[in-house]
C-alpha cells in the first residue's frame, strides 16, 4: 500500500528579551543554577507576574511578518500541572484567546517547487525550569533560570508531506524568526525547539491517521531523522494488523529510536481557565501598524530583489537571503567592491562559505569581514591579482594577515602587466623549448597549455593571464 | 491609652505624652496579658516592633515624621513579611519566612508603622470563624464562647480587644468586613484594584483585597490613605490617583440617597439583627439622608456564584505548596507523587482541601462551561444588579451578616450553613465594590455591623457615611467588657 504522511510542526521560539515574560530577572543563558530567578520565577506566596511588553511587541512582530491576524484582545490562560521545575503549579501560556490567529508561510521545496503552509497560530507562554537528574545520587536538582523565559509557540497545520518539507518548513521559521531579530536561533542552547506531530494514512484518504507528538528534536537534522523513523515505525505497525496510539515520543538522538512518554490516557486534564493575575492584552491597529512599520525586508522579499537587482539565480539568491547576516554581508561586499554581483556571490557562495564551514565560523565572527572580502575583490577587478592568486591572498586575509593589499605587498603577489617584461619571458620560454614549440607550430595546439605554464611558472602565477595568452599566440606565431 | 483613635495617639506621640517605645511596649504588654485567651496572634515580634518603635521615635524627634510614625498596628499572618515568619493560618507554612514585604507591609513600614505582630486567620482565609486555622480558634472579645468571625479573625478579636490600634485585614467573600461586624469594629474592603495585592498570598485572585480593621471609620481613613494606590508590581491594581480620604469625611449628609435592598431583609435575617439596622437606618433619615427600597434580584445567585470562583481560582493559586521549594514536606518521600500528596495532605487542613477539591473539580474538562463559565456570566449578572442600582442611590446598607457572632463548633460542621453567614458580603466581592462594615446598636450584647456598599472607588464617600454615624452616635467606641 502507499502511505502519505501528514506532519505539523510546532515550535517553541525563546523570545530575546532582556528579562523574563512575568518578572525582572535576566533570561541570559548560562548563569549558575538558581541565579536568574527571583521571587515571582520562585513561585514564592503572594508574588504576582507582570508582562513584558518586549515579549508582545515581539509576538506582534512575528504575526506581522506572516501576514497573520493579530488579536486586538488576547487572554493569558493557566495550564495546571504539577512538577517540580514548575514552580506555581501551572503555567502561564495562551489558550483561547492567543495573540496571533492564522498567518501562513511559503516555502521552497528541493524540486524548485514552492508550498504554502498554513499557520494556525501562536500564542504566548512562560518557559517551566530545568530538572536535573545526574549527579544527585538519587535526587534531583532544579535549576530555575529558565522559569518564566518568554516563549512564542508556533503551530502549524498538519500541512507538511515529507521530513524534508517539515526540515524545510521548521528552517523557513528558524530564518524569519532571526530576520525580525526576536530570537537568536541557538538551538544547541534550546532558543529554538520543535515538536513534531506526525502520523500516516492510506494514499488518498481523507481523515488523518492517528498522531503521535515527537519531542527532543533540537536540530534539523534530528528532525528529520526522527520524522522519518517515526513514519517507519507507524507504517510498519499497521500493516503488521496493529495501531497506531496517540501518545508523546521522545527522540533519543545516541541510540537513534523514539520511545514512549506518556500515553494519551495518561495525559494530564490541565484544567485551562484565565489567569486572573494579568490583565487581557489589548492591542490597537495603531500600534500594531507601528510594529509594522519596524520590520526589515523579509526573507522572500529580499530574495526576490537578490534575484532581479543583482541578477542572481533563484538558487543563489535563496541561499544568500537564508539569513539575514549572510545577506547583509554580500550586500555589503557588493556596495564596497562596487563588482560583478554575480562575482561577490561566487566569493561569498565559495571560498567564504567553505571557510566558514571548514573552521565553524559564524559569519558575525568571520575573520575576512565584508570590507575585507570587497578589497579583494577590487583588486581582482583592477587586475591587480588574479581570480587564481586572489584565493591565496583570501587565505592569508582568513589567516588574519592583513587586508588584501598588504598581502599582495607582503608576499609579491602583483600580477605583472608590464608587457615588455611579459615578452621577455614569453621569448625565453619560446626559445628554451624549440622542440615543443615545433610541435605546437605543426599543428599540436594542446602544447598552448604548456607555454602558459611554463610562463606562469618563472613569474609563479603573478604574469597577468591574458596578456600571457596574447603575446604567446604572437610569439608562436612567429617564425 | 488603648481605646485611644490613631490620630489621638498621633497627637501624643507629638505632644512627647509617651514615646513610641513606650506605646508599643504598652500593647505588647495587653497582648501578653491578654492574648492567651483570645488567640489573635499567630507571631507577635516583640524585638523587631521596638525596634522599629525606636527608629520611630527618631523621625519623631527630627519632625520627619507622619501620621502613623509610631503608630503600633498588627498584620493579618497573609501579608508576606520579610524576615518574619508567615504562616496563612496553615501548618503548610508553618516554618515559612518570607524573603519580601508585601506591598502593603511596605508601605506602612515606609510610612513609620511599628508592627506588633501577625493575626491569626482561617487557613489560607477560607472561613468565616477562624475555626480552619492550625494555629488554633480565636475567641471573640466580646463572648468568648463565641467565634469572631474570618477569615480575618485575629485581626478583628485583636483590635476589638484593644490589643493593637489597627490590623490589616483580606477579605475575599466578606473577610474583613464579617469579623469586623461579629466583633464591633469597623472593616473596610476597598474596591478591588485600590490597594496592591502583591506579597498578600493569594486565595481567589479576582475577588481578594486588602483593607483597614480599626475602630473608627476616621482611622481607616489614615490606614487607606498609605495601603492604597497603584502598585507596578500588581498588574490587576488600578492605576488611579489616591484621593484624600480624611478631607471630606464629615462632609454633611443632607440630600445622601441609601438605598435597602429589599433581599437583604428577607428570610434568614436575625430579627434583632434587623432591629439594629434600621435604628442605624433612622439615624442617617435624621443625618438627612433620603431612603429607598431597591432590588438586586440576582442576590440569591451570590453565594452559589462565589462557591465556584473562588475554589476554581484557589486550586489553581496554592498549587505551589507542593513541598519542593518551601513549606511543609512530607517525611521520607518514595516518589514524586507521593511527595505531592503526602505533603499536602498533610499541610493543608479539612477546608482548604475541600475547596481545592471543588475548585478541581469545577475546571476539570467538561464541567468547565457548566461551572466556572457559567459562574463567570452569573458574576456580571450580580454586577449589572449594582450597576442599576447606583443609578438611583449614592450607597447601598444593609446588615453585613444575617446573625451576631455564633458559638465556637456551632457552624464547624455544616459548610454550607458557614458559607451563608458572608450571603450579603459575598455579591460585593463578585462585583469589585467597595464595602464597608460599621457597628451600630448591639443584638443582645452582641456587636452587629452596618454594611454600606459604594460605587467603585467611592472609598471616600464611604467613610463619609460612616464617619457621620459615629458622629452621631458613640456605638464603635463600645468596647468589649473587661476590656
Amino acid at each position: 500500500m502507499q502511505w502519505e504522511t501528514v506532519i505539523g510542526l510546532e515550535i517553541h521560539v525563546q523570545l530575546a528579551t532582556q528579562s523574563k515574560i512575568f518578572s525582572g530577572a535576566s533570561t541570559a543563558y548560562g548563569a549558575a543554577p538558581n541565579t536568574q530567578a527571583c521571587n515571582v520565577d520562585l513561585g514564592m506566596p503572594g508574588v504576582l507576574p507582570v508582562l513584558n511588553q518586549e515579549a508582545v511587541r515581539m509576538a506582534v512582530k512575528f504575526g506581522v511578518a506572516i501576514g497573520a491576524q493579530v488579536a486586538p484582545r488576547s487572554v493569558f490562560a493557566r495550564k495546571n500541572y504539577f512538577y517540580p521545575d514548575l514552580p506555581k503549579g501551572y503555567q502561564i501560556s495562551q489558550m483561547e484567546l492567543p495573540i496571533v490567529g492564522t498567518g501562513a508561510l511559503t516555502i521552497e521545496l528541493e524540486n524548485g517547487e514552492s508550498k504554502v503552509v498554513g499557520i494556525t497560530r501562536a500564542h504566548l507562554e512562560e518557559d517551566a525550569g530545568k530538572s536535573l537528574h545526574e549527579d544527585f545520587h538519587g535526587m534531583t536538582g532544579i535549576d530555575l533560570n529558565r522559569a518564566g523565559t518568554p516563549l512564542l509557540e508556533i503551530v502549524s497545520e498538519p500541512d507538511m508531506r515529507s521530513a524534508a518539507e517539515a526540515v524545510a518548513y521548521a528552517k523557513k521559521i528558524h530564518a524569519l524568526v532571526r530576520y525580525i531579530e526576536i530570537c537568536d536561533g541557538n538551538m544547541a542552547e534550546g532558543s529554538f525547539r520543535c515538536d513534531a506531530n506526525v502520523s500516516v494514512r492510506p494514499m488518498g484518504q481523507k481523515e488523518l491517521g492517528t498522531r503521535a507528538e515527537l519531542k527532543n528534536l533540537n536540530s534539523f537534522r534530528f528532525l528529520e531523522k526522527a520524522i522519518n523513523l517515526e513514519v517507519e515505525r507507524q507504517i510498519d505497525i499497521i500493516e503488521s494488523g496493529g495501531r497506531v496510539v496517540q501518545e508523546t515520543r521522545l527522540y533519543d538522538a545516541d541510540r537513534h529510536e523514539t520511545r514512549s512518554m506518556r500515553s494519551k490516557e495518561e495525559a494530564n486534564d490541565y484544567r485551562y481557565f484565565p489567569d486572573p493575575d494579568l490583565l487581557p492584552v489589548e492591542l490597537d491597529d495603531a500600534f500594531i501598524e507601528e510594529i509594522k512599520q519596524t520590520l526589515p525586508e523579509l526573507p522572500d522579499e529580499k530574495r526576490q530583489r537578490f534575484e532581479s537587482d543583482y541578477a542572481l539565480s533563484l538558487q543563489d539568491a535563496a541561499v544568500l537571503t537564508a539569513s539575514r547576516e549572510l545577506a547583509d554581508y554580500y550586500e555589503a561586499v557588493v556596495a564596497a567592491a562596487q563588482s560583478d554581483p554575480k562575482i561577490a556571490a561566487n566569493w561569498v557562495l565559495g571560498e567564504l562559505a567553505a571557510a566558514l564551514n571548514r573552521d565553524a565560523v559564524d559569519i558575525s565572527n568571520s575573520p575576512v569581514t565584508a570590507k575585507l572580502l570587497a578589497g579583494l575583490l577590487q583588486r581582482i577587478a583592477d587586475q591587480t591579482i588574479s581570480g587564481k592568486i586572489a584565493k591565496q591572498v583570501f587565505e592569508a586575509m582568513w589567516q588574519g594577515e592583513g587586508d588584501a593589499d598588504a598581502v599582495i605587498e607582503a608576499k609579491g603577489l602583483k600580477q605583472i602587466t608590464d608587457s615588455s617584461a611579459i615578452e621577455k619571458m614569453v621569448d625565453e620560454v619560446v626559445s628554451n623549448n624549440p622542440k615543443q614549440a615545433e610541435q605546437y607550430r605543426s599543428g599540436k595546439e594542446k602544447l598552448f597549455g604548456f607555454f602558459v605554464g611554463q610562463v606562469m611558472k618563472q613569474t609563479r602565477g603573478k604574469a597577468n593571464p591574458q596578456q600571457v595568452n596574447e603575446l604567446l599566440k604572437k610569439r608562436l606565431a612567429q617564425d | 491609652m488603648h481605646n485611644k483613635s490613631i490620630t489621638e495617639l498621633a497627637a501624643g506621640l507629638r505632644a512627647g505624652d509617651y514615646s513610641s517605645v513606650e506605646l508599643t511596649q504598652y500593647f505588647l504588654d495587653r497582648i501578653q496579658r491578654l492574648d492567651g485567651e483570645l488567640n489573635s496572634f499567630v507571631t507577635v515580634c516583640k524585638d523587631e516592633a521596638l525596634s522599629a518603635a525606636r527608629a520611630a521615635d527618631q523621625q519623631l524627634q527630627t519632625g520627619e515624621a507622619g501620621v502613623l510614625t509610631g503608630i503600633p498596628i498588627a498584620h493579618k499572618d497573609i501579608f508576606c513579611t520579610e524576615g518574619i515568619r508567615t504562616t496563612c493560618g496553615s501548618k503548610m507554612l508553618e516554618s515559612f519566612i518570607s524573603p519580601y514585604d508585601a506591598t502593603v507591609v511596605a508601605k506602612l513600614k515606609a510610612a513609620g508603622v511599628v508592627n506588633l505582630g501577625k493575626t491569626n486567620m482561617d487557613e489560607f482565609a477560607m472561613g468565616s470563624s477562624n475555626e480552619t486555622s492550625y494555629y488554633g480558634p480565636v475567641r471573640n472579645p466580646w463572648d468568648t464562647e463565641t467565634v469572631p468571625g474570618g477569615s480575618s479573625g485575629g485581626s478583628a478579636a485583636c483590635v476589638a480587644a484593644r490589643l493593637a490600634p489597627a490590623a490589616t485585614g483580606t477579605d475575599t467573600g466578606g473577610s474583613i468586613r464579617q469579623p469586623a461586624a461579629l466583633c464591633g469594629i469597623t472593616g473596610l474592603k476597598p474596591t478591588y484594584g485600590r490597594v496592591s495585592r502583591y506579597g498578600m498570598i493569594a486565595f481567589a485572585s479576582s475577588l481578594d483585597q486588602a483593607g483597614p480593621m480599626t475602630t473608627s471609620a476616621a482611622d481607616a481613613a489614615t490606614m487607606l490613605q498609605v495601603m492604597a494606590g497603584f502598585d507596578r508590581r500588581d498588574s490587576t491594581s488600578a492605576d488611579q490617583p489616591v484621593p484624600d480620604y480624611s478631607a471630606g469625611i464629615a462632609d454633611d449628609l443632607s440630600g445622601l440617597k441609601i438605598g435597602l435592598p429589599k433581599e437583604y431583609f428577607g428570610e434568614g435575617l436575625d430579627a434583632s439583627v434587623a432591629k439594629s439596622i434600621e435604628e442605624a437606618i433612622s439615624e442617617y433619615r435624621k443625618l438627612g439622608a433620603e431612603v429607598l427600597e431597591i432590588s438586586l434580584p440576582n442576590t440569591h445567585l451570590a453565594v452559589p456564584t462565589y462557591y465556584v470562583v473562588a475554589p476554581a481560582e484557589c486550586s489553581s493559586n496554592l498549587s505551589r505548596f507542593d513541598g519542593v521549594r518551601y513549606g511543609h514536606r512530607c517525611e521520607d518521600p518514595k516518589d514524586l507523587e507521593d511527595l505531592y500528596k503526602r505533603s499536602r495532605a498533610e499541610g493543608f487542613g479539612d477546608e482548604v482541601q475541600r475547596r481545592i477539591l471543588i475548585g478541581t473539580y469545577a475546571l476539570s474538562a467538561g464541567y468547565y462551561d457548566a461551572y466556572y463559565l457559567k459562574a463567570q456570566r452569573v458574576r456580571h449578572l450580580i454586577s449589572d444588579d449594582f450597576t442599576r442600582a447606583f443609578e438611583q442611590v449614592d450607597v447601598i446598607m444593609g446588615p453585613t451578616t444575617p446573625d451576631s457572632a455564633f458559638h465556637i463548633g456551632e457552624k464547624a460542621d455544616d459548610p454550607v450553613s458557614m458559607y451563608l453567614s458572608d450571603i450579603y458580603t459575598i455579591a460585593v466581592n463578585l462585583a469589585g465594590l467597595p464595602g464597608i462594615s460599621i457597628p451600630v446598636a448591639p443584638a443582645a450584647g452582641k456587636p452587629v455591623g452596618l454594611q454600606i456598599i459604594g460605587s467603585y472607588f467611592a472609598e471616600a464617600r464611604l467613610l463619609n457615611v460612616a464617619h457621620r454615624l459615629q458622629m452621631a452616635t458613640d456605638y464603635h467606641q463600645a468596647a468589649p467588657a473587661g476590656i
